[in-house]
């Protein structure tokens, strides 16, 4: 059987004590769990260990951690698997002769209780909380059942599929900077009942997640998220779908820019087919029009960003006529993008694709076992 | 080897320096650019976040002008891009009537895409088709100790299903290995596959800028002499932005940031110059008195 070596992040906030590295040797079969590994120290070396856990088979999501920095939950996470990659260094195989390292630390953005256990309510529970996380019953209540179509609750699936570990809200790195954040698990579960044809609240869902300074438009894209989830929840999606269905189906312009800064990049690569960053910029701000820049707002922001604007102008960053005029596609290609906007944009339903409910062609199964693989189109409304 | 190069937006916009490096690296690495200059914007992923359909055709468009040249693949100088164009070709490949649905809406302009194209970013290129050896070949300079500090951003690192990043294809290890075989120093640090804070510098300046300062500041603290970025969209947080960042975290930064062609074109043999980093906001004087001191030589 291989050998690990085992570095569990140690750490009690009671004893004053700083926290330290308490390394074991291991021997497991290399598709044996992370969990597999701390749970033979616990038992056979040291039962002070930390770690919170209970099925062991993925549904629970309680065995939530970052194994060589990556989050994750320990028990559906092979030994080789954690072992490929180096701590924050991405793929990296072992030297030849040293037993491979796993790294166990807590999960990010968290407190830490003890050891690998984080306060699951301090944070992630506060924030799902935030968010309102059951359904409002859309009036009236029907003698039998609510008859809805079928589209929309598989439109919805993907998010039900969540099992509130937090590994997504761990390695957050909006929340990271802005522990404000509404975060990723929540906002899913956001989804989850502004997608619903059940739930009577839709406006005041969308309205209340885009003016909080802190909600749907403070997602980075980074992707942190997609990645961490072991259920394939993708909660990045699920909150670029709560901004479509604020901005474009509720029309709902908020106070933190977002919307207006999509419309306006919308806008703008219809006209001139190449973003034109001098207009995007006012125009986020004082709204999406030639005329955008001339409003208070874009004003405001123009005079507190002047330093950095006159030093790029200086140092030739961009010339007078990009900043003026910015940079355009030839005419005939214009007029070919004008039409696939007018096409597109003037269905009566967006076309959409969900990977995770169609599936892929390559593979031999449906990747998330629905079967829904030949409806290759899902349509949605608000 | 010719490629249908797609530069992007913001390297003939705000960052004229990444597309103009590009331009003076290519033949010094044997590559013919055949520039898409009727593509259009890939929508950084806004557009898809708007309509996912509308992205999708874009992108298929500019994928079906790619499959039009004679390039061997098509090839990007931004992260961003690479993502956007990504994500909608992983729907496209994914699905024949998808792909069907869309190329209807090409039909006018008569065009078509074709499953299967091969779009990398210059990185990737860099390891996987001109070849670590090749490259360390063309070195002129070699970085001798210049510490530099890879930042990879978001787009070419995540997510690691869709790009294709394994252990055979360590594509979040590729700066590594490509500082180390032009002769430089690797600084590892805590903000290497951090977000720049870009996308939100609309909506949440303050957090936007707090993020370019932390991973700066975290750069500095680990002794590096520059970074190095394979997205111009980085570039505007870490550069420009840079001397409101040191506000909003409080402290002095003023550290260098490279795009990737500029590392490169050091390395064989350009100088600062030729490759725009005067245009830099932090003015790269580290880096300018490194490459003055180091004569750039015959290829080892």
């Amino acid at each position: 059987m291989p050998e690990y070596l085992l570095k569990i992040r140690r750490f009690d906030p009671k004893s004053g004590k700083a926290a330290y590295w308490d390394e074991h040797s291991i021997e497991l079969g290399e598709k044996q769990s992370v969990l597999d590994a701390i749970l033979k120290v616990r038992d056979e070396v040291d039962g002070s260990v930390g770690i919170r856990c209970s099925c062991q088979q993925a549904i629970c999501g309680s065995c939530g951690v970052r194994m060589n920095g990556k989050p994750g939950l320990a028990c559906n996470t092979h030994l080789d698997d954690a072992a490929a990659r180096a701590h924050g260094a991405g793929w990296t195989p072992p030297a030849s002769g040293e037993p491979p390292v796993i790294e166990v630390e807590p999960m990010g953005n968290m407190p830490v209780i003890r050891d690998l256990i984080v306060d699951m309510d301090a944070v992630h529970w506060k924030k799902i909380q935030r968010v309102t996380p059951y359904l409002v019953n859309k009036q009236p209540i029907p003698e039998r059942e609510y008859i809805v179509p079928m589209e929309s609750m598989v439109d919805i699936t993907q998010t039900m599929a969540c099992i509130q570990c937090g590994a997504c809200v761990s390695d957050c790195l909006s929340m990271e900077i802005d522990p404000l954040f509404i975060g990723p698990a929540a906002l899913a579960k956001a989804y989850r009942f502004a997608g619903d044809p059940r739930d009577a609240d839709h406006q005041e869902r969308l309205q209340d997640l885009s003016d909080d300074p802190h909600g749907i438009y403070d997602c980075t894209h980074c992707f942190n998220c997609i990645d961490a989830c072991p259920k394939e929840v993708a909660p990045m999606s699920q909150i670029m779908r709560l901004r479509r269905k604020a901005g474009s189906d509720h029309k709902i312009v908020d106070p933190n820019n977002g919307h207006r800064h999509e419309d306006a990049f919308v806008t703008l690569v219809r006209d001139y087919g190449l973003l034109n960053e001098a207009e995007l910029l006012p125009r986020s701000y004082g709204g999406n029009s030639w005329f955008g820049k001339f409003h208070p707002a874009a004003g405001k922001e123009l005079m507190s960003s002047l330093g950095t604007v006159v030093t790029g102008v200086m140092r030739g960053k961009m010339s007078p006529k990009i900043a003026l005029l910015g940079h355009k596609l030839p005419k005939s290609d214009l007029a070919a993008l004008k039409k696939l906007y007018a096409r597109i944009e003037g269905r009566s339903q967006r076309v959409e694709l969900n990977l995770y409910i169609s599936g892929y062609e390559d593979d031999p199964e449906p990747s998330s076992g629905e079967g829904v693989k030949s409806a290759s189109t899902e349509s949605e409304t608000s | 080897m010719k490629v249908a190069y797609w530069p992007g937006c913001v390297s003939r916009g705000f960052t004229p320096e990444l597309h103009g490096s590009m331009a003076k690296v290519a033949p010094l690495l044997d590559l013919e650019l055949i520039e898409l200059d009727r593509a259009c914007c890939t929508g950084a992923g806004v557009i898809a976040e708007h309509n996912q359909e509308l992205a999708d055709t874009l992108n298929a468009r500019t994928f079906a002008l790619a499959q039009r040249t004679d390039g061997a693949m098509m090839m990007n100088i931004c992260s961003t891009c690479q993502g956007a164009q990504s994500e909608c070709q992983e729907r496209l490949d994914a699905n024949t009537d998808y792909r069907r649905h869309i190329n209807e809406n090409l039909a006018d302009e008569g065009l078509t895409y074709e499953k299967g194209l091969t779009n990398k970013n210059f990185l990737w290129m860099l390891v996987e088709e001109i070849g670590l050896d090749t490259l360390k070949s063309k070195v002129r300079r070699p970085l001798t100790n210049l510490k530099v500090g890879p930042f990879y951003g978001c787009y070419i690192v995540r997510p690691v299903h869709r790009l294709h990043i394994d252990a055979e294809h360590p594509r979040d290890r590729y700066m590594h290995m490509v500082i180390e075989a032009l002769g430089g120093t690797v600084i590892d640090y805590a903000g290497v596959y951090k977000c720049c804070g870009f996308p939100i510098i609309t909506m949440n300046k303050q957090a936007s800028l707090k993020m370019t300062g932390r991973h700066v500041g975290d750069a500095i603290d680990a002794h590096a002499d520059c970074l190095v970025v394979p997205c111009p969209l980085c570039h505007l947080n870490l550069d420009l932005q840079q001397p409101g960042a040191a506000k909003e975290v409080g402290r002095e930064l003023g550290l260098p940031v490279l795009h990737l062609p500029q590392l490169v074109g050091l390395a064989l043999g350009l100088s600062p110059k030729e490759l725009g980093m005067s245009k830099h906001v932090v003015r790269p004087t580290s880096v300018i008195d490194w490459s003055s001191s180091v004569v750039a030589g015959a290829p080892a």
